[in-house]
């Protein structure tokens, strides 16, 4: 064992020698490949951060929401649906929500109306969210008016802007007293938007959505979890997406791989003639070789890696966030949540490493039978 | 299909993993056909320069296998959340009927490639490549099975359709919805205990006999231990390793311990079972050349270097599930 040990690190020392004589060709190389690593890392680090996210944004939402449907669109919950749920075993807390879209023409875009209760806002006050404050330029104690869909104009004074760390849930989101909801959207009395239950136990979730879908046939529950494999799966096909067209770029890096390991130069030739006349097999320069693709993957990998997630946690990954994210008029702004996740390595390394190791096998063997006196002479 | 970068990987892996031993096909029947040591043709020095390069391709197919089944566990496990029902891989494998035909075939490739490596390293070592026909034939005989696993995960992938809000709603609650069926219902305790720990004393037994005294019998009894002992591991796993680190009395999943929630002990047991039983396999597929005269020194040096991994790893992963076992709260066996 010590002498295979004591042969692998004197070879691992030859490799490093050879690659430092070869600079440039190794170093442009070693750039391709970094750059490569880069991109694809960027991109999984990314849309892993995302999904995080979401996760986290998701954790707090209620388990079910329950919605009524006619004729197969959204509608108005009426009143006594309510107490036509009763009490489902399991259930913590039925809440009737109220809100809606309100479009500003002064922005061009949608804010969110929701409806709190008294004790948390007065009439007459609202609380609006961080991005909506930094568009229409809104601080405490500002009066805002909102001409209703009615056409009345009404005015509410601004008690609270909400904290920025919640903005990613809350950019457009304009909070006000049931009351002026009421009045402002002209709402029906007794009706709600939809209805939102929280569910303790996570396994009796889906038994509740059974038993709410059976008692009302006319509604739709909405799962958080489905919610969650939504965003998921969005996220991943999004990532699919980036990463096949992304696929014709590993592919010409293996081009170049292949290209650069079978381009050997005459000095490269007779050094390898030289190393066979002196007594090396063929098998001992293709470890040789293979020392030197692992030295420059891993090399190539960790500087890519490195960078990516620099540039993904410290710079917002600029290079690929119109892709990935999604586009709003009051986009939030938010820092991203630096995870890095062990399935996400591995796929990377098998994006990588695994195309160019195959890449330079036949060039690496080629190199391997050069016959010393043929390269000698 | 599910467009998902771990998937594609797979699929990549076991594509060109296929296209490479198809490309060694046709060599492999030349060698079959005009190997000759003796012969100083043309020919033959071509066939032996050309063997350098399929047993480098075919060492690393081979190793690319052994990563692809450790990530195809890992992409199953993560891919749980996708599936209504699904709480880790044995829900993902079960959406269709192809996943656990795929992550078996694949297990069967990574022990078969094993004993490839191995019968591939003793020829290497010897001066004549003795094995040389028998290793391309060999080779013939596992393209077919690599092919059929790369259709299996073809088809297990492309079948994989996640419940998502779209479809849910109308048809979730429906009947439509499937469950987990099929929780892997083990032995009773006691029983399972006396198989596992029975095996297991019978492969180090073995192993260690093998590594002491060397010889073809022991050799071949120690393939078999190790086949055996694997079995009789992953029934123990089943009915009751997991019960004590879930500490739940009727959880038998042999996933759930990859989990970061049991703080990944299931990779401590698996990675130093799947060695072991790889080793003794090896060990027992070089036996039946152990007649030849050019590896007459080598093969029992080797084997008894593969029994000795294999005593290693199977001491690790008992040692490892009884550690688990005593630590746990769970009673499972009143005295």
């Amino acid at each position: 064992m010590r002498i295979w040990l004591e042969k692998q690190r004197h070879l691992i020392d030859f490799t490093l020698a050879s690659l430092a004589r070869r600079k440039t060709k190794n170093i442009g190389l070693l750039l391709a490949y970094t750059l490569l690593v880069f991109v694809l890392a960027s991109l999984t680090l990314f849309t892993q951060a995302l999904r995080t996210e979401a996760t986290f944004v998701l954790a707090g939402s209620p388990e079910v929401i329950l919605q009524r449907m006619v004729a197969g669109r959204h509608d108005l919950i009426p009143p006594g649906y309510l107490d036509k749920i009763g009490r489902i075993r399991g259930v913590q807390k039925t809440e009737g929500r109220l809100w809606g879209y309100y479009y500003d023409p002064v922005v061009k875009a949608n804010y969110t109306f929701m409806a709190r209760p008294a004790e948390e806002i007065a009439d007459g006050h609202i609380m609006v969210g961080n991005a909506l404050a930094r568009e229409r330029g809104l601080a405490l104690h500002n009066t805002i008016s909102f001409r209703s869909y009615a056409g009345k104009l009404f005015s509410f004074e601004v008690s609270g802007v909400l904290s920025p760390d919640s903005e990613l849930l809350s950019a457009d989101l304009v909070l006000l007293s049931e009351n002026d909801f009421r009045k402002f959207f002209e709402y029906p009395a007794g009706h709600y938007t939809d209805i939102a239950l929280s569910v303790a136990n996570p396994q009796e979730v889906r038994t509740v959505a059974a038993k709410l879908s059976s008692a009302l046939p006319d509604s739709r529950p909405i799962l958080r979890e489905e919610v969650l494999r939504t965003y998921q799966s969005v996220f991943d096909w999004r990532e699919g997406i980036v990463l096949t067209v992304l696929a014709g770029a590993i592919l010409a890096f293996a081009i170049l791989a292949w290209e650069k390991a079978s381009g050997l130069s005459a000095e490269e030739k007779r050094e390898i003639g030289i190393l066979k006349a002196i007594g090396w097999e063929t098998g001992d320069v293709i470890r040789m070789k293979t020392w030197e693709g692992l030295l420059i993957s891993l090399t190539a990998f960790l500087l890519g890696f490195i960078a990516a997630y620099v540039h993904v946690f410290h710079f917002g990954a600029a290079v690929f966030e119109p892709v990935l994210k999604g586009w709003s008029v009051l986009y939030p702004k938010f820092t991203l949540v630096p995870a890095v996740d062990g399935l996400q390595i591995a796929t990377l390394f098998f994006f990588t490493v695994f195309p160019y190791t195959a890449a330079v096998l036949v060039p690496i063997w080629r190199a391997a039978i050069t016959d010393p006196d043929a390269v000698m002479r | 299909m599910l467009f998902q970068p771990a998937i594609i990987a797979l699929l990549m892996a076991a594509g060109v993993a296929v296209l490479m031993l198809l490309a060694a096909a046709p060599f492999a029947v030349q060698v079959i056909r005009h190997w000759d040591i003796a012969s100083g043709s043309e020919r033959q020095l071509a066939l032996e320069r050309r063997t350098y390069l399929f047993s480098t391709l075919l060492s690393f197919v081979m190793l690319v296998q052994l990563a692809a089944l450790l990530l195809f566990v890992f992409n199953a496990d993560r891919l749980s959340v996708m599936f209504v029902g699904a709480m880790c891989a044995v829900g993902t494998l079960n959406v269709n009927d192809y996943g656990f035909p795929s992550l078996i075939a694949q297990m069967a490739i990574f022990f078969l490639a094993a004993m490839w490596l191995a019968i591939n390293h003793v020829d290497t070592q010897a001066r004549d490549y003795p094995l040389v026909r028998i290793k391309y034939g060999l080779l013939l005989l596992l393209l077919p099975l690599l092919a059929g696993s790369f259709w299996l995960e073809f088809q297990y992938f492309s079948g994989l359709k996640a419940n998502v809000i779209t479809s849910c709603c109308g048809s979730l609650f429906s009947g439509e919805a499937k469950t987990i069926a099929a929780e892997a219902s083990g032995l009773e305790p006691l029983p399972a205990i006396w198989l596992f720990y029975g095996a297991m004393i019978a492969a180090i037994g073995v192993a260690l006999w093998h590594w002491r005294r060397g010889g073809r019998t022991s050799g071949y009894l120690l393939a078999l231990a190790s086949a055996g002992a694997f079995i009789a591991a992953i029934t123990g796993v089943l009915s009751f390793i997991s019960l004590y680190i879930y500490e739940h009395p009727h959880h038998h999943c042999p996933f759930c311990i990859l989990k970061p929630e049991y703080d990944y002990l299931g990779y401590w047991l698996y990675v130093p079972l799947f060695v072991a039983t790889a080793a003794g396999l090896g060990a027992g597929a070089v036996q039946p050349f152990a007649g030849v005269p050019s590896l007459a020194k080598i093969i029992p040096f080797i084997s008894r270097r593969f029994s000795g991994l294999t005593v290693a790893g199977y001491i690790l992963f008992t040692a490892l599930a009884t550690g688990f076992v005593l630590t746990s709260n769970l009673i499972l066996i009143e005295h």
